[in-house]
């Protein structure tokens, strides 16, 4: 692939936690920067997705938190770290359905326990780290070919 | 909403429903369809006798078709439910079911099926 | 099918330019469920729903989404509407329900999303 671009691109988004007036604004703009060097379409909305879903897990689980992401002429590394609950059983929270969103979330149409699920169905590598009390990192890289 | 009055078991068979709890209480009749994942838009808006179809699986769907006088709940995309939420739903006599279609599709053949 | 013949069937009142209406809609998907609809997407889908807020428009404009159509009468803000239009993505409004709008559809022969 001729990406536009001849060195690393990193950018950097302020996640508030609670904000869902804002909720996939970093994403997008992390989506629109990919569009704009020239990467597929199609990883492009994997890249999206993935990202999406973890800026949401931040508004809806966290305090605040940070959307991090370099992009080099073959992969995009994105990490997502805040400060929130932490996750005790990352296994549990990994199984598809499993979700402890409040009743408020759900009735916006999250919660579906798939979050998680759709970050590592997207991405080439998923990683997560957690701890209780203190917060929860996620890193995924997407390759471009 | 609307459509024709129609057993539930000629329902199940027709679209290959898999049914998981309540398999005895397939006589009773249907009296239209609302989906929705939304708990509240379905005790705001469901009827009497309808049937469900969702892709929502928290426990409360059972709350939620309880008190509505569901005729039955349609869990589409192949969601796998908790043990707890069938456990519910069997003990409140709740017939819950399950496909692998989308509730797009689950709607349009439902939508021929009950006006034709 | 077009997104005209689309507003037609449903009788929507559509939030658009109108040469955004040339647009070939080739599935749908019914859902509240956002990460459904990030897992279920297919390219040139339209989204069916019953929920209006602006994060709606983003999920539909991340999973690649060509069109929204809201249900059962409800009017998005005007955040929304401000955002759809930024985002190039026409709304429909129907009076229709989940369900009658998704048959209406699948009648006139649109598929639903493919499962991936
Ligand atoms: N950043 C986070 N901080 C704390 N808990 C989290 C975080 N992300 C996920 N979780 C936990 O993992 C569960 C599953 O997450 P996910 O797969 O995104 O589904 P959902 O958000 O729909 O519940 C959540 O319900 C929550 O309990
Ligand atoms: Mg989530």
């Amino acid at each position: 692939m001729d990406l536009n671009i001849n060195e690393i691109i990193e950018g950097s988004f302020q996640i508030i936690g609670g904000n869902f007036a804002n909720a996939g604004e970093a994403s997008m703009q992390m989506k629109s920067k990919l569009m704009e060097i020239g990467v597929h379409e199609a990883i492009v909305r994997r890249a999206a997705i993935a990202t999406f879903e973890a800026e949401m897990n931040v508004i809806i689980y966290a305090a605040a938190g940070r959307l991090h992401y370099y992009i080099s002429p073959d992969k995009i590394t994105i990490k997502i770290d805040d400060m929130g609950p932490g996750i005790e059983n990352i296994e549990l929270a990994m199984q598809e359905g499993y979700s402890t969103a409040p009743d408020w979330v759900r009735e916006m149409g999250w919660g579906a326990g798939m979050g998680l699920p759709n970050m590592k169905k997207n991405s080439d590598e998923f990683k997560i780290d957690s701890v209780v009390g203190e917060g929860t990192t996620i890193q995924m890289i997407i390759n471009f070919s | 909403m609307r459509g024709a009055a129609m057993k539930l078991n000629k329902i199940v068979e027709d679209l290959s429903l898999e049914v998981k709890t309540g398999k005895n209480n397939l006589q009773g009749n249907v009296t239209g369809v609302y989906i929705s994942d939304l708990l509240s838009d379905v005790m705001a808006n469901s009827k009497e006798g309808n049937l469900w179809i969702t892709l929502q699986t928290h426990l409360n769907i059972v709350a939620v078709a309880g008190l509505k006088n569901i005729a039955g709940i349609i869990i589409v995309g192949n969601r796998q439910l908790q043990e707890d939420v069938l456990q519910k739903a069997e003990a409140e006599k709740i017939t819950v079911m399950s496909t692998p279609l989308p509730a797009f599709e689950v709607a349009g053949k439902l939508y021929q099926l009950l006006n034709q | 099918m077009t997104l005209k013949e689309i507003a037609e069937i449903l009788e929507a009142e559509v939030i658009a330019d109108s040469d955004e209406l040339d647009v070939l809609i080739k599935n749908a998907c019914s859902a509240d469920m956002m990460s459904a609809v990030l897992y279920y997407h297919t390219p040139d889908s339209l989204l069916i729903t019953g929920l209006t807020q602006p994060h709606v428009i983003r999920t539909a404009e991340i999973a690649g989404i060509k069109s929204i159509v809201f249900v059962l009468d409800k009017k998005p803000g005007v955040e929304t509407i401000e955002l759809a239009k930024l985002k190039k993505i026409p709304i429909l409004c129907t009076r229709f329900c989940m369900y009658t709008a998704s048959g209406k559809l699948y009648e006139a022969g649109l598929p639903g999303c493919l499962f991936k």
